[in-house]
């Protein structure tokens, strides 16, 4: 039987430090609603548990140059009742509290929602429409990184061995912006995202989009970012038309598997579909 | 494999407690402390029947490590009466007949406290996605979600 | 027995169950709760393959394992002789059940029990089954319906030749047996018909999905003698079961029932229970096993999933002149799916000269199937009303009025045999018709159906005993495990027999020592059945309260009545006594005879056939598929209902486990027959913000064969949702879907293909 250690550092160079003497064998525990799941199944089995929830900077909020400093073990219910948050990044808080149950959201940590390289992940497209930056601390110091650079493959990431994800900057934005999240899910609740889309827009004072950024998840091994997306909206007004090359462009970027989950074709269609959707309550909320 | 020795507070006793470290709380509160009140529906905390508050938070207690208890507060169904006093929610499942085998009836009693701890005046909609998480297969919900607003309506009247 | 016609005190009124506190307060203990002193863990190794000769399994590694003290394998297994016995709506071959709680040379299913161990820590158990070795063959699998029907498929059981088939087949095959049923003659009755539909559907298998995975304590004594706590329909079935596999007298076992925490069916037969007898006999000490999730839907029983065909034909006026129907029902891995009560509740619904149905029972490389409320019903049945439906609009008939137009009432001959006495089916129609929601406006992408439901109900063995405490109140034992608020009804019914305080009766499901037999709960009958034993047992102790009032007035018991909770004097003649109470006689108990209680056994037959109707609206998302449930009405003849609010219940829970059937869930297989959606993350059940208010309309055709009407309830609500759902969907889009479940894929693809 493996000898299984639980260590809870009270200061991220500690946490650093045990994970990288751990080699790999060490997991990062912060809200545990993926690591208890693989962890009861059999699917890991670590030498050490390291939690990282008495770290105070990983479960802080603050407000940075108009922007948002997230730690990355906030759980979805702290940041559900984050008026500052709710206001600037709607879409973002949105999209992390769509993971799980009430319960779920008493634990789950959008760190974590990041780096168990999920494809579904429901927070990720819409940090990644946020343009939201991450930043990592490491055995080498702390570096930053976007957070469309962080999954690499379904369970994969770029963090380095002994590297922890510390906080989310959710940057300031300008008057007339938005964003918005939807999944799609067979149940109302409880399910893992067959579609995610997020997307992030800001409008002129005509209602002429002038900066956008759109994302997917469950479509393909990781998230996407969507440049033909964002092209679609930049310099429409979300008409009829931008809407149409918006749908298809999010069909084209589609490399999705069938799976007990959705097929390929009804990803790709319902992709489209999300990608109109979320832009249309990105657009209202643009608008005020 | 050294145990890890947890001190905690639970319905608002202070307990210690040995637990390895994979243990979870839920293992811990029914295989150590004998609080069999939180059932084992999934052990994937898709079912809630294991719910239990820690601090001021809903949690299924299938997702936490015992190790995680050290300091915290934590409630379980053995803690929602007074005393020999039914908690409302308790008194108005029973007169609404909000239960069927009663399995998941601790866990969504647990998360309905919870909900009106922080929402006293829930609509039906915000009561069913709260309740999203808490499954039930005997009585289709209505019920349940009946007797949680009209103890909501009781409570705040009261 | 002649239904009493007097204004009832307590039946058809909601007192809180006298169970409820220790419910809401987590006092009650369900099937993983109990723990014995020196208690060992017990688990179970079981196949990851869905078909595969076992060649050898090497246990000595795990048996040297410190901390481990029992390992079994099939080797501990006694061989018993292929022999089936009723039970319930069900039959079950012994041979087949030892198979299935321990494989026997061969794996038939992913999750097939091969192994089990007992250790002193559910680590060590764990780790125990790590070593276990086990030398598989793996071969070809089989998981859907027809394709186990081709004859080139996998054959699972090489002694598998048809049953009602003549001459019997020479070639082993996966159709264990042949059903046929008919009346009249169905191309005559086609000649007639102005318009045939006939159309092809699928069902997937579907869970029972209780909360409370599967569950057992055994403690055996060295002398032999066994006891065992486990949550279970029938306690008294597990005992027949368990003591017939460990070669057992059934003396020897004594069955508590735990507290249940769901069964729907599913525990109705035995998985773990056995195992853990086994593994304590051989450890010496007692064993508690539980099931994880993962084994509960990988190893436990779902419903069949199966292929049907159905064909109705009618005249232009809307008289069904002719059905015709083919089931080919999955069994699982052995054989005995709920082919039977599937093909003869087809048709039942309706009164029609012509029918025939011819029902296949198919053996499949999944876990064996076990009753599912109303076993086979649900599936032919939602069929037939697909095909209804489809009439009514092809007539430009109201669905309702259909239906009433054909509609089996009292005195019509039932396609499976029976004449039908005092039914309710045209009650639950005209009351469906007459409800608000029939009439209700919908919008756009909105559409409303409706369909119906037929189930028998049955009666059968039970027993319960009633002792007057010395203070005067009851203590009311029955062997009927409490599922949904049972003990409430059977005070109820004690109450109200003997006119006393409905909180004066402490009932209580007492082990299979302390009573005489009871079969399982199930089929609808605990309320009929049991309750008539309830009823009888107390109405033994009323004639005994007259008996001790006279030996206290010194008349004769004929001068003494009982009524309203008090010994009264029978008329002026008799003598001017004070009425006693049951505390005045109970108090002098002693002095007049002893202790006052009854017992009684009975086989109750006369079960009231159940029926309901049921109205869905529903809305499609055109773009992706998604079916929102947004308002259901459930109509249902109960008889009379003894506990109003569980009645109710039982009806909005029957209602939501079908919309889920409908709706989303399914077994799902990857390409190596393994199950893909063992979790209630990936097989989807209902949750609170997928439903609407569930309304009930109770209709009470009183069942004149029940002191009190009692028809049964749990069974029929089951049955019309996913036709009622089906068909709502059909009025939204224009689309008649025939798979299940009409999962969001499956809608956008028929959307996309406008068919």
């Amino acid at each position: 039987m493996n000898a299984l250690t639980y260590e809870s550092p009270g200061s991220l160079d500690e946490a650093v430090k045990l994970l990288a003497a751990a080699k790999g064998n060490a997991k990062v525990l912060a809200g545990g609603t993926d690591l208890l799941v693989q962890l009861r199944m059999g699917m890991i089995k670590p030498a050490m548990i390291i939690d990282i929830k008495k770290i105070p900077e990983l479960t802080a909020i603050n407000e940075e140059n108009g922007g948002y400093r997230v730690g990355a073990s906030v759980s979805g219910a702290v940041l559900g009742e984050h008026d500052g948050m709710k206001a600037a990044w709607p879409g973002v808080v949105e999209a992390f509290e769509l993971i799980g149950s009430t319960q779920i959201q008493g634990r789950a940590s959008m760190g974590g929602n990041l780096c168990n390289g999920s494809p579904a992940a429901d927070a990720v497209p819409a940090m990644i429409a946020a343009d939201a930056v991450c930043t990592i601390a490491g055995p080498n110091g702390r570096r930053e990184a976007k957070v469309e650079d962080i999954v690499t493959g379904p369970g994969q990431t770029s963090l380095a061995n002994g590297e922890i994800v510390v906080d989310f900057l959710f940057p300031a934005r300008p008057a007339r912006s938005g964003d918005a999240y939807l999944r799609f899910i067979p149940r109302t609740e409880m399910d893992i995202a067959v579609v995610g889309a997020g997307i992030s827009l800001t409008l002129d004072d005509a209602g002429v989009c002038t900066d956008a950024r759109v994302a997917l998840g469950a479509v393909a091994p990781t998230q996407l970012l969507l440049q033909d997306g964002a092209a679609a909206l930049i310099g429409s007004k979300l008409d009829g038309a931008a809407m149409e090359k918006l749908d298809a462009a999010a069909r084209a970027a589609c490399r999705p598997i069938t799976d007990k989950r959705g097929t390929i074709e009804y990803r790709i269609k319902v992709a489209g579909v999300l990608a109109r959707r979320a832009a249309k309550i990105a657009q209202q909320r643009a608008e005020g | 494999m050294a145990k890890i020795h947890v001190t905690t507070t639970i319905n608002g006793e202070p307990v210690e407690f040995l637990c390895e470290p994979q243990q979870t709380m839920l293992d811990v509160l029914r295989d150590e402390l004998r609080l069999t009140g939180s059932k084992e529906g999934c052990a994937t905390g898709d079912c809630g029947a294991c719910s239990v508050t820690v601090g001021d938070r809903l949690v299924c207690s299938c997702l936490m490590l015992g190790a995680e208890a050290e300091g915290q507060e934590i409630e379980t169904i053995e803690g929602m009466a007074d005393g020999d006093t039914l908690h409302p929610l308790q008194q108005k499942f029973l007169e609404e007949a909000a239960l069927q085998c009663g399995i998941c009836t601790p866990g969504v009693l647990i998360a309905a406290k919870a909900l009106l701890a922080k929402n006293p005046d829930p609509s039906e909609s915000e009561v069913r996605y709260w309740l999203a998480g808490n499954l039930c297969r005997c009585t289709g919900y209505d019920k349940i979600i009946r007797a949680v607003m009209d103890c909501a309506a009781d409570m705040r009247g009261a | 027995m002649t239904v009493e016609s007097k204004k009832y005190k307590w039946v058809g009124t909601s007192p809180v169950r006298p169970d409820g506190n220790d419910k809401v307060t987590g006092r009650a203990k369900f099937g993983a709760d109990l723990m014995l002193p020196g208690m060992l863990t017990g688990k179970v190794l079981r196949s990851p393959h869905a078909h595969a000769n076992i060649k050898s399994i090497d246990t000595s590694k795990a048996e040297a394992l410190p901390g481990v003290k029992a390992v079994i394998t099939s080797a501990d297994v006694a061989e018993l002789e292929s022999e089936w016995v009723p039970a319930g709506e069900l039959q079950l071959n012994f041979r087949d059940l030892a198979h299935n709680i321990m494989a026997n040379g061969k794996a038939l299913y992913d999750g097939h029990a091969v192994a089990a161990v007992a250790a002193t820590s559910a680590a060590i158990a764990d780790a125990a089954l790590d070593l276990i070795k086990v030398d598989y063959e793996v071969l070809p699998h089989v998981i859907d319906v027809e394709e186990a029907m081709e004859a080139d498929a996998p054959v699972l059981h090489a002694d598998m030749f048809t049953d009602g088939v003549t001459p019997k087949p020479t070639k082993a095959s996966n159709i264990f047996k042949e059903v046929d049923i008919a009346v009249g003659d169905v191309e005559a009755g086609f000649a007639k018909a102005d318009l045939v539909v006939e159309r092809s559907f699928k069902t997937a298998p579907v869970h029972q999905a209780y909360l409370e995975p599967h569950a057992a304590v055994a403690s055996f004594s060295e002398d032999g003698q066994a006891e065992l706590w486990c949550c279970t329909q029938g306690h008294f079935v597990v005992r027949a079961y368990c003591a017939k596999l460990l070669g057992m007298d059934i003396a020897d076992l004594r069955v508590t029932a735990s507290e249940i925490g769901g069964g729907f069916g599913g525990k109705t037969t035995v998985y773990l229970e056995p195992v853990a007898l086994m593994l304590s006999r051989k450890a010496g000490k007692p064993v508690r096993a539980v099931m994880t999730r993962d084994e509960v839907f990988r190893a436990s029983g779902p419903t069949s999933g199966a292929a049907s065909w159905v064909k109705v034909g009618v005249t232009n006026d809307g008289t069904i002149v002719a059905g015709e129907a083919i089931l080919k029902y999955q069994a699982g891995a052995f054989a005995g799916s709920p082919i039977q009560p599937g093909c003869m509740c087809a048709f039942a619904p309706y009164d029609i000269e012509n029918v025939k149905v011819k029902g296949y029972d198919v053996v499949t490389n999944r876990s064996k199937v076990a009753a599912y409320r109303a076993p086979g019903a649900p599936i032919s049945e939602h069929a037939v009303e697909s095909v209804i439906d489809e009439i009514a609009k092809k007539l430009g008939m109201d669905p309702i009025e259909l239906r009433e137009k054909n509609a089996a009432r009292e005195g019509t001959n039932a396609a499976y045999g029976p004449k039908f006495g005092v039914i309710g089916f045209a009650d639950t129609l005209a009351a469906a018709k007459a409800h608000p929601h029939y009439s209700a406006p919908l919008g756009p992408n909105q559409g409303r159906g409706v369909a119906s439901g037929f189930w028998f109900n049955i009666g059968g063995s039970s027993s319960a005993t009633v002792n007057v405490n010395e203070d005067g109140t009851l203590a009311l034992a029955t062997g009927s495990p409490d599922i949904g608020g049972s003990r409430a009804s059977m005070a109820i019914m004690a109450a109200e027999t003997l006119g006393i305080e409905v909180t004066d009766v402490r009932p209580i499901v007492a082990d299979t020592a302390s009573l005489g037999y009871t079969f399982l709960t199930g089929g609808s009958r605990v309320t009929f059945a049991t309750g008539m034993a309830v009823i009888e047992a107390s109405k033994k102790i009323a004639l005994e309260l007259r008996e001790r009032a006279a030996k206290t007035w010194d008349i004769s018991v004929d001068a003494v009545i009982w009524e309203d909770g008090l010994a009264k004097p029978a008329g002026a003649n008799a003598g001017d006594f004070e009425p006693l109470t049951l505390a005045d006689l109970a108090a002098k108990a002693n002095q007049t005879g002893g202790p006052i209680s009854s017992a009684a056994s009975l086989n109750a037959e006369g079960a009231g056939p159940g029926f309901g109707t049921h109205i869905c609206d529903v809305e499609v998302d055109p773009e992706t598929g998604a079916v929102k449930v947004l308002r259901y009405t459930a109509v249902q003849d109960c008889g009379q209902a003894i506990h109003k609010a569980y009645v109710e219940g039982q009806i909005q829970g029957g209602a939501a486990q079908g919309i889920g059937w409908a709706l989303n869930e399914e077994y799902i297989y990857d390409e190596k027959g393994r199950l893909d959606n063992a979790s209630f993350l990936d097989y989807r059940i209902p949750v609170a913000s997928d439903l609407p208010m569930i309304d009930t309309v109770i209709v009470e055709v009183a069942n004149p064969t029940h002191p009190y009407g009692v028809r049964g309830v749990g069974e029929v609500p089951i049955i019309p949702p996913m036709a009622t759902v089906a068909n709502a969907i059909d009025s939204a889009i224009g689309i008649r879907l025939t798979e299940l479940p009409m999962s969001p894929p499956r809608v956008l693809a028929a959307l996309d293909n406008g068919s």
